[in-house]
């Protein structure tokens, strides 16, 4: 029966595929109608995800360098734990040079809704021809706001205290469009692409995340005095979305500045909105304040499918397969994930878990100064939920 | 001589690098320029003695801190004169930013202050100091951050030269709107300019001794452009093999930056990344106010704070610190080749830094610009030869 629905659901949406050229108002008007069987309310939430018997499917990347070994460190958990996921593992290989794999992993995440990956290498030595398998992931399924929370761990030493940012960055324009060309031998040009549509989008969703989670103020990062006409409207857009949101405060800072006032007083911001470079430099300065690449997780939204990973995509080719890497990062983007599928009880339990072990230093990984393996850090999580938790399965 | 000059000038502007040094040295003489292909930056305008620099007060704090490095300098003996440009950032005509071009085209040497881009304006009113940076050709940027000891910052010990691309990459002021509500800008990156400045990289390295180049890049994204950046770099890495030479993106420099800023040694970079990278490393040893900064070109060098904020908050207020500014006027006296004017102030300055400790608010001090400033002066009479009254 549930093959034969969704076979009719298919038929519906090719059926319908054509008229997606329209507005996306008549989408929306269309999609109620046709997703009946996701729930999807009339106005833009992601729709809940694939689930039958209670047991959701999610689809699992595991990418290269640090990401097969967490990510099955991940699934061990949730085994564990006796979590209601069931895992869709689709591999992608960085080095080849069809598409074909990438995009299996696209389709399995159309399928699914939901996915838990981990980064794919993109070599710089091979022909430009060959894009970025990430970046093609994050633009075919549209997920136009990467966010990540940047908070202060306790337990972990920083030089900073309570940090506590969010920043949402616009992911699929900007300077990651990936369109260069060289005219003239020896002259390249890049485009960086800046639409009104994806400005208006994204600061409307970082707007809507501020009033959802309580926050004062939103912070737009752009460089509009020397890029006067794209961050221009960047800028422009982002004042347009604020003056809807009269109770949340907006101001703006040039990239540099904002750069320089993190390193020296990151508590004065709050949330943050930027285009897709600046947003990748932001997010990696922030990352480095609260201890490392290893400890945020950050998650890749679109209007139907959101996209889990660590924050700051490192593949950790040069401590793979070593058993050192941190597994904080990770495991935390499965609670973002398990917070998503609304399995929240499950979600406090782990984080709550993971928390636990950060705050004790001995159970610290190599990153933030300790000596601990990764697989001794998920046991003794593992023991904490033990303890704490209502079932698990066999005794560790 | 000079009409000489004048004449051919036009014709030079417009050859490329090497006609210009081929001919410059028959036509330039009295500049003093070495005729072999070693690029060094001419001597410039020196008559009795007395070196004639240009000064572009600029906006915000530009013209109270560039006063102090008159007043300083008159205190001090120093053999330069300054021609003052004042630049109106707010006018739409080009004719102040020009006449300001042309001061620094006969002087050679400029300081100054910077002056404000107001985003408000239209697209086509351009950034002055942009301008004034790719009329003059001056495509390097260095800037060296150092921990000054008597400043608090989270991080010790910090010595790191940021070389940045100074004329091309997302500075292009290429814009363009086809399509209504998608706007595409141009970052451009050469082969040339690629080539010069990480040749310029790596001879300040081994001028300065550095084991070290690390050149910043994105070209897992932009693989064309950060490719070709790249690929220049390792080009000219392979003829200094007394250098080591590495590459990082630009997302895990800013990360390491923050956490481990002493595996860096110098770092070469395009102009945004360089811009962003910059900006870190001022904020880790101790912010806008101490890191001086300069523009070298081949024929002209301008010498200005390394952050390029213009302080409109806290402009005419007399709170803002002037140790960036003083101490771009003395890499301004080290071109000139007055080293010993150049000791003395650095050294004063520092001393007022570190033991007498005199701090202004940004690094977490109560004293005035004019205290500093005293003090600095103070210092410099007690230790040097020749003062004024103070």
């Amino acid at each position: 029966m549930r093959t034969a629905a969704r076979s009719a659901r298919v038929l519906f949406s090719t059926r319908l595929q054509p008229w997606s050229g329209l507005k996306s108002s008549a989408k929306s008007l269309y999609s109620p109608a046709v997703c009946c069987q996701r729930k999807k309310s009339s106005y833009t939430t992601i729709p809940p995800p694939a689930k039958y018997g209670g047991r959701h499917t999610v689809t699992l990347i595991p990418g290269d360098g640090i990401g097969p070994e967490l990510l099955n460190h991940v699934r061990e958990l949730f085994r564990f734990c006796c979590v209601p996921v069931d895992f869709e593992v689709v591999r992608v290989d960085s080095s080849a040079s069809s598409e074909d794999d990438i995009n299996d992993a696209v389709t399995a995440i159309k399928r699914n809704g939901v996915a838990l990956k981990g980064n794919i290498e993109t070599n710089h030595n091979l022909p430009p021809s060959h894009k970025s398998r990430n970046n093609l992931l994050r633009t075919s399924l549209d997920l136009y706001a990467n966010v990540m929370h940047c908070q202060s761990l306790p337990g972990v030493q920083t030089r900073h205290r309570d940090v506590d940012v969010i920043i949402i960055r616009e992911n699929t324009e900007g300077e990651y469009s990936s369109l260069e060309h060289e005219n003239v031998p020896g002259v390249v040009e890049s485009l960086k692409i800046i639409t009104r549509v994806n400005s208006s989008r994204i600061a409307e969703y970082a707007f809507n995340l501020a009033r959802e989670k309580g926050r004062r103020k939103v912070t737009a990062v752009h460089k509009a005095n020397i890029m006067k006409v794209g961050d221009g409207l960047f800028l422009q857009s982002c004042k347009e979305v604020a003056a809807g949101y009269p109770d949340i405060i907006f101001d703006n800072m040039i990239v540099d500045n904002t750069t320089m006032q993190l390193v020296s007083k990151p508590q004065q911001f709050d949330v943050m909105v930027m285009p897709n470079l600046y947003g990748n430099v932001v997010s990696n300065v922030c990352a480095g304040l609260v201890g490392g690449p290893g400890l945020v997780p950050g998650v890749n939204y679109g209007k139907d499918y959101a996209v889990f990973e660590t924050a700051t995509r490192n593949t950790g080719k040069s401590i793979a397969n070593m058993n050192i890497a941190n597994p904080t990062a990770t495991l935390l983007a499965s609670c973002l994930l398990l917070d998503h599928l609304k399995l929240c009880a499950y979600a406090k339990m782990i984080r709550k878990a993971v928390l636990q072990t950060l705050s004790e230093t001995q159970l610290q990984t190599a990153d933030l100064g300790g000596q601990c393996t990764t697989s001794e850090v998920v046991h003794s999580i593992m023991q904490e939920i033990q303890r704490e938790g209502p079932r698990t399965s066999e005794q560790i | 001589m000079a009409s000489l000059t004048k004449a051919l000038k036009p014709i030079l502007e417009r050859q490329f690098g090497n006609t210009t040094k081929i001919f410059g040295a028959a036509v330039n003489s009295q500049r003093g320029k070495p005729t072999y292909a070693r690029q060094t930056i001419p001597p410039p305008a020196k008559y009795g003695g007395r070196h004639t620099v240009t000064l572009i007060p600029g906006d915000g704090i530009g013209p109270e801190l560039l006063n102090h490095v008159r007043e300083l300098f008159r205190f001090s003996c120093v053999p330069v004169d300054f021609e003052v440009v004042h630049v109106n950032s707010a006018s739409d005509s080009g004719d102040d930013i020009n006449n300001a071009i042309m001061a620094i085209r006969r002087n050679g040497v400029a300081l100054k202050g910077n002056i404000e881009t107001s985003h408000t304006m239209p697209p086509n009113h351009k950034s002055r100091n942009n301008l004034l940076r790719t009329s003059l050709d001056l495509y390097a940027n260095m800037m060296h951050c150092q921990s000054l000891p008597g400043v608090q910052t989270r991080h010790k010990n910090i010595d790191i030269i940021i070389i940045r691309e100074n004329t091309e990459g997302e500075y292009s002021n290429l814009e363009h709107e086809s399509v209504s509500g998608v706007v595409e800008s141009l970052k451009i990156i050469t082969r040339n300019n690629s080539l010069r400045i990480a040749d310029y990289a790596f001879r300040l390295a081994r001028e300065k001794g550095r084991r070290r180049v690390t050149a910043v890049h994105k070209a897992n994204i932009m693989k064309l452009g950060d490719g070709l950046f790249l690929q220049c770099c390792k080009e000219v890495a392979s003829g200094y093999p007394d250098i080591e030479f590495d590459s990082m993106i630009v997302d895990n420099t800013t990360m390491q930056l923050v956490s481990k800023p002493h595996q860096f040694d110098v770092m070469v970079m395009p102009n945004l990344y360089g811009n962003v990278v910059s900006n870190v490393c001022a904020g880790l040893v101790g912010g806008p106010g101490l890191v001086p900064g300069a523009n070298y070109g081949q024929d002209y060098a301008v010498f200005e704070t390394a952050t390029r904020n213009t302080g409109k908050s806290i402009a005419n207020r007399n709170i803002a610190n002037p140790t960036a500014m003083l101490l771009a006027s003395c890499l301004m006296l080290d071109h000139l080749k007055l080293h010993d004017y150049a000791n003395m102030i650095r050294g004063a300055i520092l001393t007022t830094m570190n033991e007498t400790r005199l701090h202004t608010a940004d690094i977490g001090g109560q004293g005035t610009t004019s205290e500093v400033v005293q003090s600095i002066m103070k210092i410099i009479q007690s230790s040097g030869p020749l003062t004024t009254e103070i």
